[in-house]
């Protein structure tokens, strides 16, 4: 009797996605940044405790998709808004979902406070070096060199000064639990990432204080590449100045 | 006890939970009172490391569905701005003090600083009291209307003590919280946004900020809350709101008392302004007299209600210490009946 | 065969990820254009169901499946 092989679904998307559709560019990494989040909450089982914090950029497609309540903030607002939160439900497992601009930029003072005052909620940050909602444009991230529509020449010191390595600084502050660097322009690179998210998450859940998994995003569009260039242009532009690793545990 | 301590605790006992403020004069001994307080009820009073942030934490506490509240003074309410107007426009319900330094904030209170179409329902006390009294309206109108609300003090409300008597509301008609984010059990995650609706792969965008404007008229025609004396045979007719408006009132019964028809309206609610009170007294007078601590600005509400039944005239101006904070030379009682007796004498040009 | 994929052409946006990530180099981008004008992965034989296609789809296209275990999978 011939025997065709049973095959059984090993890989779907999260059914916490309402849809696999969004308006994101092709090529972009936000959208699997924000799938292995959501593959860890429906792994833990969190769902239900799950108050997201969104902030303003191209991910805030995402709200509207994700079935986990989110309270929407404003650009850079997402730490104080998530303290707010975390203090009256101290139960709820709160995230901020944050871009490089929003975080970097504008909002760099939320979240150093909130890092400090050791609240405990995970920070998760989307750096791809780019306000990529707006168009293109530099961010406290965008590395030396990069192009971007107001560092058309490249960004330069003189200029423009240096970019800040965030995860490195809140990592020397009293009061945070856990600070870790992924990146998701390989499958290696994917599979990094959702570890130290589990790892962010466990140090919320633990009540170890303050955490932030930065998380290296490619952005095409704005690096002005193609889809399928935009691996290899994270791997020789942006890994290079913010390099993987797990900086405070 | 002072007025800021009488508004603070009247909160408490109105159910807030969380605070989160900034120190800045006058409106600091707010912070230190729900410093001192909020633990002792289980709530949560943060010292934010400043204004901006301040406002944030109470958006996430009042975004799960938590009475929470904020003070400042005008340099402070400032910084507020673009969360107030996203938190009007997102229907979150906050309480936001302004413990003025004059009253040059009537404008930013009621026409708002911020961006877009919303508007604040602001309640000005003029006295311990009613601050009390008014702080705990002002959670009940806040959640009732799924809008922030705005107390406008003073220096002289938040350093004066008086007897408080504090007196609950009814609240028993108040809707539940389903549109907070507490966590999404037994129902699909929803989004609590200014962008759109809280439901999940929500279309149309454009209807949301629609509902926010679609509810004022319905505030307007509820909310409006004035006090009124002297006005049936009043010629001149004083405005004047806050403490200096006690201070108008009392010019008012002196003058009366020489036998002066003179009458006063006190606005309690700076929106909705009670405009109808304003021109049924304008109405029968010869002149409307405004008295405030700023150049001019509730003075537009007023000449906008009137609408030339009679000639309004200004009658106030900004006055203050030598320290910029506190008590000028204009707010007493002998200047101020002096300014409106001349308006019976049939001095003075309209504003 | 030891594993597929299913790919739901209609949500590729073409960006050519899954291409080189693939071990058995079964994954051609094809010709033709979806609905919304981007080419698509084609499956070829030899597909392993080892994920990574899937893993770096940025627009969730792809479904994976493997032979269960115990099962001989027969040649295709």
């Amino acid at each position: 009797m011939s025997t065709d092989p049973v095959m059984e679904k090993v890989f779907e998307r999260p059914s916490l996605l309402l849809t696999a559709q969004h308006s994101l560019c092709p090529g972009c990494g936000e959208p699997l940044a924000v799938r292995l989040v959501l593959e860890l909450i429906q792994e833990l089982e969190l769902r239900e405790r799950t108050i997201c914090v969104c902030g303003i950029g191209c991910y805030t497609a995402f709200p509207s998709v994700m079935d986990v309540d989110v309270l929407q903030a404003l650009h850079g607002r997402a730490p104080s808004v998530a303290t707010g939160v975390k203090r009256v439900r101290p139960d709820a497992f709160v995230w901020t979902l944050q871009g490089d601009g929003d975080m970097v930029s504008e909002g760099l003072q939320e979240v150093i406070h909130s890092a400090a005052r050791g609240e405990n909620f995970t920070a998760v940050l989307l750096n791809n070096g780019v306000f990529g909602e707006t168009g293109g444009h530099a961010t406290a991230t965008t590395v030396l060199g990069q192009r971007t529509k107001t560092t058309p020449g490249g960004r330069d010191v003189e200029r423009h000064g240096h970019p800040i390595k965030i995860s490195e600084l809140i990592a020397q502050l009293d009061g945070v639990g856990y600070v870790a660097r992924g990146a998701v322009h390989t499958a290696a690179g994917i599979k990094w990432t959702k570890q130290i998210l589990h790892d962010a998450f466990q140090a919320q859940l633990a009540g170890r204080g303050f955490s932030l998994v930065e998380i290296l995003t490619m952005c095409p569009t704005d690096w002005f590449i193609a889809p399928d260039a935009g691996p290899g242009w994270l791997e020789e532009n942006l890994k290079s100045v913010y390099p993987l690793a797990v900086l405070k545990s | 006890m002072e007025g800021s301590q009488a508004l603070a605790e009247a909160s408490i006992q109105a159910g807030c939970r969380f605070y989160a403020g900034y120190p800045i004069t006058p409106s600091t001994e707010i912070l230190e009172y729900m410093a001192m307080r909020m633990p002792q009820v289980g709530g949560v009073c943060m010292n934010a490391e400043s204004e901006i942030e301040a406002i944030g934490m109470v958006w996430g506490a009042a975004g799960c569905g938590v009475r929470a509240m904020t003070a400042s003074t005008g340099q402070g309410i400032s910084l507020m701005q673009e969360s107030f107007a996203e938190l009007a426009n997102a229907q979150i319900p906050v309480v936001a003090v302004n413990m003025g330094r004059g009253q040059g904030d009537y404008f930013q209170a009621t026409r708002g600083g911020g961006h877009g179409d919303y508007r604040f329902i602001v309640l000005s006390p003029a006295s311990a009291q009613e601050a009390a009294d008014l702080a705990m309206e002002a959670f009940h109108l806040a959640d009732k209307w799924r809008n922030p609300v705005m107390i406008m003090g003073d220096f002289l409300l938040s350093h004066t003590s008086e007897l408080v008597e504090f007196r609950p509301l009814d609240e028993s008609a108040l809707p539940a919280k389903t549109w907070a984010t507490t966590g999404a059990v037994g129902r699909q995650g929803i989004t609590l946004t200014s962008l759109g609706p809280a439901h999940k792969l929500a279309t149309a965008v454009g209807d949301s900020l629609a509902r926010v404007v679609g509810k004022h008229p319905e505030i307007k025609a509820q909310e409006v809350r004035v006090d009124c004396g002297f006005l049936d045979d009043a010629e001149v007719v004083a405005v004047a709101f806050g403490f200096p408006g006690r201070f108008v009132k009392y010019a008012v019964k002196l003058l009366r008392e020489r036998g002066r028809k003179v009458g006063y309206v006190r606005p309690i609610s700076l929106w909705p302004f009670p405009s109808e009170a304003v021109a049924q007294a304008a109405a029968n007078a010869r002149a409307v007299a405004v008295f405030e601590l700023n150049s001019g600005q509730m003075l537009e509400d007023v000449q906008l209600a009137v609408l030339g039944r009679a000639p309004v005239h200004f009658i106030g101006g900004i006055s203050h210490d030598g320290s910029g904070f506190g008590v000028g030379p204009l707010l007493d009682v002998k200047v101020i009946a002096e300014r409106i007796e001349a308006l019976c004498d049939g001095e003075g040009r309209a504003a | 065969m030891q594993g597929t994929v299913a790919i739901d052409v209609e949500l590729c946006k073409g960006c050519g990820l899954c291409i080189p990530v693939c071990p058995p180099k079964v994954l051609e981008m094809s010709v033709a254009v979806n609905s919304k004008g981007y080419r698509y992965p084609l499956l070829q034989p030899g597909c392993t169901g080892c994920e990574l296609c899937a893993k770096v789809c940025p627009d969730y296209c792809i479904d994976v499946y493997r032979a269960a275990r115990g099962v001989p999978s027969s040649s295709f």
